[in-house]
């Protein structure tokens, strides 16, 4: 480990990631906590803005606007099938970063602890956002630990923050849907969701449905170099796309038709909603976007999404219309009419 | 989907639309009830209403579990729920039931009430083997579909041994409030409500089977036709139902032949008489008292009957006066006509039953077709 300078450590035992726990000590500032940083995550994180271990990371600014955003991840299971709560933290941020259409540049990590926790989950979270990060090219250059009382934590809290740079000439904001726009997604529908709930320990049903848990700036990157008028982007998560569609056709005081037959849904996505009495646009999903742009511009943006893996499945869903009192409506695969509502509550399972 | 797309496909609705079209007659109104939640959100859900003509006119029936149930129950679980040591197990549409007071199971949950939501009476068995030291009470509601369910935890719980196990019973019979609604003063003197025909249960029908309905037909000359939830299914009947009227017919028929059957499934009813007896009487919220219409638990199982282990006084809470959820649970009301629907009333905070579950008829109005009723007053503004 760097950092830590010619003078002896003044511990002789390094940490025991294989049946070790997490302890108050940890979170107390002595040195159980120096060692956790040092050993576990400054080992996976490394980078040069963290290695000086200073209270804050420096790093050079550039000239024009940059974007901030934070999110706090709460995840069970900690593990699933496609990712965890480590990857999901790094993406998750880099995703509120990039709709913006900036290009993320640093993130900061944030822990809270719960005492019992093993060292060796916390080792494969760190190691899980250490390799999303990379991957992603944007560095963890600051974070805090907390420890909390056995009881008062459910194992580990993520907060992670990011910021990134909007190039010139881009303007992408919740407010700027127009009537006439073209509404798409980057793919398939409600596989987080699904792929979450089937391993919760009173539904579990098998599915091979992965989480879809992705960074998307590099396909935001590409998409706003093809159709840099983009009006508005937005990673549709919690309450699914129907949440993200209500939300922007309120910020932009307009109204939406989806095309129930359009919507890009896994099949078996669609046979889990069917018998467990949810509607997949209300479900969450962590590696989609939805895209709003003038109706010229539709084609070519889908073009470009289809032509990046993560955008393969992107398919035009909608139109943007002119409605006072900002209604999400759907042409149902059947011929009728109804609106998609903002989510109420939680969603719950129907009876009969 | 196999064996679900096919009965959603929108070519075949346009058809079976076309088919409506020409077959009604247009001196003439027709008004069918659809008596279960089930077809009142697939006709919402669907925008089933785009595909018929203008004198086809659909009516909510009181077919939601949730919806019927009298605040007086909800009232009793949430007492029981506040009882040390106990969980109280529940499905989750209950939940969020409001009582007079604006408190609710959900409400009592984050006071510290152990309320677990569960997806099957199996569950409430588990979590009972789990929690050996503490009482857990199942709070188990529906109509025929779901009582076959609780009487096999009851009978499990009884192999077991489960001593720390009981039912507060709340199942509810449905050919006792189709009796009722056809006998009611609104529908028989003052012709308050028009009746036609009515669209029967899709999977309550596939444990009573087809002919309980024969009663209402014969009796009431009001055409029955029992349809599976799906919306081709809906349309479907609603074709069958218009043409026994065009016909001069009054007659029960199942366009759900591919799971319900003229007896139904006798080994589950077998189950349900072994375990429950009925009621003299049962309060609906919206109809009242309704004579036999609901269903308790026999002596011989006692020992896992919640009203029998724990007090639970019978508790007549009129509803909030404002809400309509009575005369829209009978009928005579639409929700838009309530003064309080999606004002005060909303899924956010529900004032009435009928807009808490899905299936309740406000809260399908509200959650997909409200935007008709609002285009109607943008109409008359202009």
């Amino acid at each position: 480990m760097s950092g830590t300078g010619k003078i002896k450590p003044g511990y002789a035992r390094s940490l025991d990631l294989k049946h070790g726990c997490i302890e108050m000590a940890h979170g107390s500032g002595g040195r159980a906590m120096a060692q956790l940083i040092n050993q576990l995550f400054l080992a996976a994180f490394d980078n040069e803005f963290l290695r000086p271990m200073n209270d804050q990371a420096s790093f050079p600014v550039f000239n024009g606007r940059m974007v901030m955003s934070t999110d706090s991840h709460v995840i069970t299971p900690l593990f699933f099938p496609g990712g965890d709560i480590g990857s999901l933290s790094v993406h998750g941020t880099i995703n509120d970063v990039a709709m913006s259409g900036a290009k993320p540049c640093y993130l900061a990590a944030s822990f809270i602890l719960e005492e019992g926790f093993p060292l060796s989950d916390l080792k494969r979270i760190a190691d899980s956002m250490a390799q999303a990060a990379r991957a992603a090219r944007v560095p963890i250059v600051t974070g805090d630990t907390k420890v909390v009382e056995k009881g008062s934590g459910d194992g580990v809290f993520i907060t992670t923050t990011g910021i990134g740079m909007v190039p010139d000439g881009i303007n992408i904001s919740s407010e700027n849907a127009r009537p006439g726009d073209k509404i798409l997604v980057s793919g398939t529908l409600g596989d987080h969701g699904i792929c979450i709930m089937s391993l919760r320990e009173n539904l579990s049903f098998h599915t091979s449905i992965k989480s879809d848990t992705a960074a998307l700036h590099d396909l935001v990157a590409d998409m706003v170099a093809a159709v840099p008028s983009i009006h508005v982007m937005r990673d549709p998560t919690r309450g699914g796309i129907a949440t993200a569609l209500n939300e922007i056709a309120l910020q932009s005081s307009v109204g939406m038709m989806l095309h129930e037959n359009q919507l890009p849904i896994h099949e078996q996505v669609n046979a889990a909603c069917e018998f467990l009495g949810f509607d997949p646009l209300y479900i969450a999903n962590e590696g989609k976007l939805v895209a709003i742009c003038a109706a010229e511009d539709a084609e070519n943006l889908l073009k470009t999404m289809r032509t990046h893996p993560l955008g393969e499945k992107a398919a035009i869903i909608g139109e943007v219309i002119e409605d006072s009192h900002c209604f999400v409506q759907m042409q149902t695969r059947f011929g009728g009419k109804r609106i998609v509502d903002w989510l109420s509550g939680e969603q719950l399972p129907r009876i009969c | 989907m196999k064996y679900i797309d096919e009965f959603r496909d929108g070519a075949l609705a346009r058809k079976i639309a076309a088919s409506i079209a020409a077959e009604v007659n247009s001196q003439h109104d027709y008004h069918f009830m659809e008596f279960c939640g089930g077809h009142t959100h697939a006709i919402s859900r669907y925008g089933i209403v785009d595909l018929l003509p203008d004198n086809v006119h659909m009516i909510h029936g009181p077919g939601c579990p949730v919806c019927i149930l009298p605040i007086g129950r909800v009232e009793n679980a949430i007492q029981l729920a506040q009882t040390p040591q106990l969980i109280l197990c529940s499905y989750g549409d209950m939940l969020r039931i409001p009582t007079a007071s604006g408190m609710s199971l959900l409400k009592a949950k984050a006071q510290g009430a152990d309320i677990r939501m569960i997806h099957s009476s199996a569950d409430a068995i588990k979590i009972a083997q789990e929690n050996p030291r503490h009482q857990v009470v199942f709070f188990a509601i529906g109509f025929e579909t779901t009582t076959p369910p609780t009487a096999v935890a009851i009978k499990q719980a009884q192999a077991l041994g489960l001593s720390n196990f009981s039912v507060f019973c709340n199942h509810v019979l449905t050919p006792s409030a189709i009796s009722h609604i056809l006998q009611s003063p609104e529908v028989r003197q003052l012709n308050l409500i028009r009746l036609d025909g009515f669209i029967g249960p899709a999977h309550v029908s596939t444990v009573i089977g087809s002919r309980p309905y024969e009663y209402f037909a014969e009796e009431f000359q009001k055409p029955v036709v029992i349809a599976g939830f799906e919306p081709l299914d809906v349309m479907q009947a609603i074709l069958m139902l218009i043409r026994q009227l065009n016909q001069g017919r009054a007659e029960v028929e199942n366009e759900f032949t591919r799971a319900v059957l003229p007896n139904g499934n006798i080994k589950a009813q077998m189950l349900v008489a072994e375990v429950f007896e009925l009621r003299r009487t049962f309060e609906w919220r919206g109809l009242g008292l309704v004579p036999y219409s609901a269903l308790k638990i026999k002596s011989a199982y006692a020992d896992f009957d919640a009203e029998q282990r724990f007090p639970m006084p019978a508790l007549s809470i009129a509803d909030n006066k404002a809400c309509e959820c009575g005369a829209i649970l009978r009928g005579v009301k639409k929700p838009q006509d309530c003064k309080i629907f999606g004002t005060v009333c909303t899924p956010e905070n529900p004032i009435g039953s009928c807009m808490v579950s899905s299936e309740g008829a406000c809260a399908a109005h509200y959650s997909y077709g409200r935007f008709r009723a609002e285009k109607h007053v943008t109409a008359k503004e202009h």
